[in-house]
């Protein structure tokens, strides 16, 4: 295929990665995987910068006088964090690095729809991080990464118009990645790749693009009316001369509630391809799962109220969109039961990938069915703005999709770059994070319940001893995050080559050599059989 | 957007022998004129939830205020609008009519219906111009200008509507200009390349866009224009 010859003098045979040699192959690149890279790189950085926030948080919060910082300066932090955490990390992280580069070879195409426009949205992800290192450089944002009205656009005396800027920007990147998955899905299956047999990643990243192209717009459009009435004060949100700060709330919510899921729903597709794998079965109930994440999606867009409960909603509001998040509970349930009986009487290996499986399992129902005390309105009242919703949402964010991605990255790491990462290193690392995580997160639903309040530098000496498990636990995780980074880059140099498909694993992506060839297939593969047809496999490798 | 229709150039690499418009990762022209022209319906769905959170807004503080915002239609000049309306659903049929053309394979008319929906769309930002300039000379932009003598109780609350006006029509006017940039785009490679049955899928789209564009004023028209007006 296209212009690529076999070099003489490189061992490896002609892939994506050497297919091209230079910087500018790399930024003037449309092939998916190459944007993948680059996104791999670009998020890990903002993962780092998002992390150096949280650690200085951890630390003032390892005493309970505000000592290390003052209230302003942790107000920025806890903002800057949720800012480059949400919008530069967790939105782009599994659909922009493992969607853009799996996507296209799991329904059996060659390139996604739109190649130049996926290269946009990388550069449309630069230029608002741009934004947002411009702001942290300027003296960063106080708000909260929510920029509740009125405070943002009328009292907040920090960087709020370059954050918003960052986020706008960055929402179209997020956009067009959404069209362009959702095209590729309807019109480059390869012949035979029927909507019944596409993988459930794919399922997955479908309706995170549904949700990316209809909820993205209406936060682009809320926080340029913030913007707005930040620079002008004509009164759109401000009480004082007839605006609403409360529909502020309505609209951002609109698409930060499905944002929410935007930033699960991915790691739940990758959980269905390492579970389903490492089990050696099909997954259970298929339908369902694929079901369950349109569902997720389309449920997703309407309890954006359950968390407005104390800011002044309608108390009949209140009770349906209470009902209506209790519903989400459904599709995410149908999730976890089919996992697990998928792995009933399955041939489990405890390879890596399989390791964050169980703890994304195990997290993320914690992390869910905490959700459901909160949607209790009445419980919730108790709970809001406590540690117990900071404890709640990163079971589902830290220990759901990171967790996913991780395993995830470890799962196609071989597919990525033909190399295989040192085992026993892995195992180690994925044990660090699991217990690092819940080291520094089960405490503060404590802390929440006891009734410590969310976003303060300073706290009553009571809470001590559990806030110094969770700094404690912090600083496990972060080794937990530090390790992969060095042995991942270390097995480019010295891994073992992975081969085709080392785990395997059944999926159009693994009948291609490792790493992919710039155009995917020699020839554009014909699909015969269902997804996950390991009950032969498992046949072939007993007799043979 | 310019982008996704720009993916439709001739690919650099052919290596089927396939029409030299076929892009390098479809399989054949059908699949790649379904993948732009559902591209753009997509981004057009976007499009209208970005739009519908405008007009989401708008909708809570007109019925939060509902006497200010009727006020408000005395200082709109409907007649200005009305002809806006009418010009744009001129330069629709035009652009229809392009769209026609290019499946038919005839430059020359091509290259006309494009001019003239130029011209209709240069048309409706001339008096769009002219009426933010009468609205300047009437002190009605907020936060420059703003006065509302005759109504001090609606002061704010009129303001908001106004807000409200240069919001939605600007950001009208700003699709009006992508619009326009399009369809340049498109009059010049129309000249270079020949569109027909096989290979129209740029001016497709293209009209596609336009016809959203001109659908939202549809709805802009009367909900800023005519509130009011009948009382």
């Amino acid at each position: 295929m296209s212009t690529a010859v076999q070099d003489p003098r490189t061992q490896s045979p002609v892939n994506y990665l050497n297919a091209e040699d230079g910087l500018k192959s790399w930024l003037l690149t449309t092939d998916h995987k190459r944007i993948a890279i680059l996104y791999l790189i670009s998020i890990t950085v903002f993962f780092m910068i998002g992390g150096f926030f949280a650690v200085l948080m951890r630390l003032e919060l390892a005493t309970p006088p505000g000592d290390l910082f003052n209230s302003d300066t942790y107000n920025k932090l806890f903002t800057m964090h949720g800012i480059v955490m949400v919008f530069f990390f967790l939105v782009p992280s599994i659909p922009a690095t493992l969607g853009n580069f799996l996507l296209p070879m799991m329904v059996g195409a060659r390139d996604l729809a739109f190649p130049r426009v996926n290269l946009l949205s990388w550069y449309l992800y630069i230029i608002g991080g741009i934004f947002v290192v411009a702001t942290v450089g300027l003296g960063g944002v106080d708000t909260g990464w929510t920029f509740y009205t009125p405070f943002s656009s009328t009292y907040s005396n920090t960087w709020v118009l370059p954050a918003i800027m960052g986020i706008f920007v960055a929402g179209f990147s997020s956009i067009l990645t959404g069209l362009n998955f959702i095209v590729t899905v309807h019109k480059m299956r390869a012949p035979g790749m029927t909507w019944g047999r596409l993988p459930l990643f794919v399922w997955s990243q479908y309706a995170t693009a549904l949700i990316q192209i209809l909820g993205t717009p209406v936060v682009a459009i809320t926080l340029a009316l913030c913007a707005l009435e930040r620079a002008f004060h004509i009164g759109i949100f401000d009480p004082s001369i007839g605006g609403d700060p409360i529909l502020f709330q309505h609209m951002f919510w609109f698409y930060s509630h499905p944002a929410v899921y935007i930033m699960i729903l991915p790691g739940m597709g990758v959980i269905s391809e390492l579970v389903t794998c490492f089990s050696r079965k099909r997954v259970f109930g298929y339908d369902f799962v694929a079901a369950a994440s349109v569902g997720i999606a389309v449920i997703g867009f309407l309890v954006w109220g359950h968390h407005m409960f104390v800011t002044g909603q309608s108390m009949y509001a209140s009770m349906v969109f209470s009902i209506l998040s209790f519903l989400v509970a459904v599709p995410s349930a149908i999730k976890i039961f089919n996992w697990t009986a998928t792995m009933y009487q399955g041939s489990i290996r405890y390879d890596t990938p399989m390791l964050y499986a169980f703890g994304f399992i195990g997290l993320f129902t914690i992390g869910g069915l905490t959700g459901l005390f909160l949607a209790t309105t009445a419980i919730d009242v108790h709970l809001t703005d406590t540690y117990f919703v900071i404890a709640h949402f990163h079971y589902v964010m830290v220990g759901g999709m990171v967790m996913a991605y991780l395993g995830g990255i470890h799962f196609w790491w071989p597919k990525m770059t033909g190399r295989m990462y040192s085992e026993p290193w892995a195992k180690f690392s994925a044990l660090i994070v699991f217990v690092g995580f819940n080291l520094t997160f089960f405490p503060q639903f404590i802390l929440g319940y006891q009734g410590m309040p969310r976003r303060y530098h300073a706290y009553a000496p009571e809470f001590h001893v559990l806030n110094v498990m969770s700094s404690c636990g912090a600083s496990i995780l972060g080794i937990g995050y530090i390790l992969p980074l060095i042995y991942l880059l270390a097995s480019l140099k010295t891994g073992k080559p992975a081969g085709p498909n080392p785990w395997g694993a059944k999926g159009l992506e693994w009948t291609t050599q490792s790493p992919p060839t710039t155009f995917n297939f020699e020839k554009i593969p014909v699909v015969t059989e269902e997804a996950y047809a390991y009950a032969a496999t498992t046949e072939e490798e007993t007799v043979g | 957007m310019a982008d996704q229709a720009a993916d439709l150039n001739p690919g650099t690499l052919v290596e089927h022998e396939h029409s030299p418009f076929l892009r390098h990762h479809f399989e054949d022209m059908g699949q790649q004129f379904e993948s732009s022209t559902l591209g753009m319906w997509v981004f057009l769905l976007t499009e209208i939830m970005f739009f519908g959170g405008m007009f989401g807004a708008y909708t809570v503080y007109r019925s939060m205020y509902p006497d200010a915002f009727a006020s408000t239609s005395r200082h709109m000049i409907p007649w200005l609008g009305a002809t806006n309306t009418a010009v744009l659903i001129c330069s629709s049929l035009t652009m229809a009519l392009a769209v026609r053309s290019a499946h038919l394979g005839s430059r020359k008319l091509v290259r006309w219906m494009l001019v003239l929906t130029m011209i209709f769309g240069l048309a409706f930002i001339g008096v769009k111009f002219t009426e933010y300039y009468l609205h300047w000379k009437d002190h009605l932009v907020p936060w420059l200008n703003f006065q509302y003598p005759e109504h001090p109780e609606f002061f704010y609350n009129a303001q908001i509507l106004f807000c409200f006006y240069f919001f939605m029509t600007g950001f009208h006017a700003l699709h009006m200009f992508v619009g326009l940039g399009l369809l340049s785009w498109l009059l010049i490679k129309n000249e270079t390349t020949l569109f027909g049955p096989q290979y129209y899928s740029p001016v497709e789209i293209t009209g596609l866009y336009w016809h959203f564009v001109d659908i939202v004023w549809i709805f802009l028209f009367p909900l800023l224009y005519l509130i009011g007006a009948h009382g």
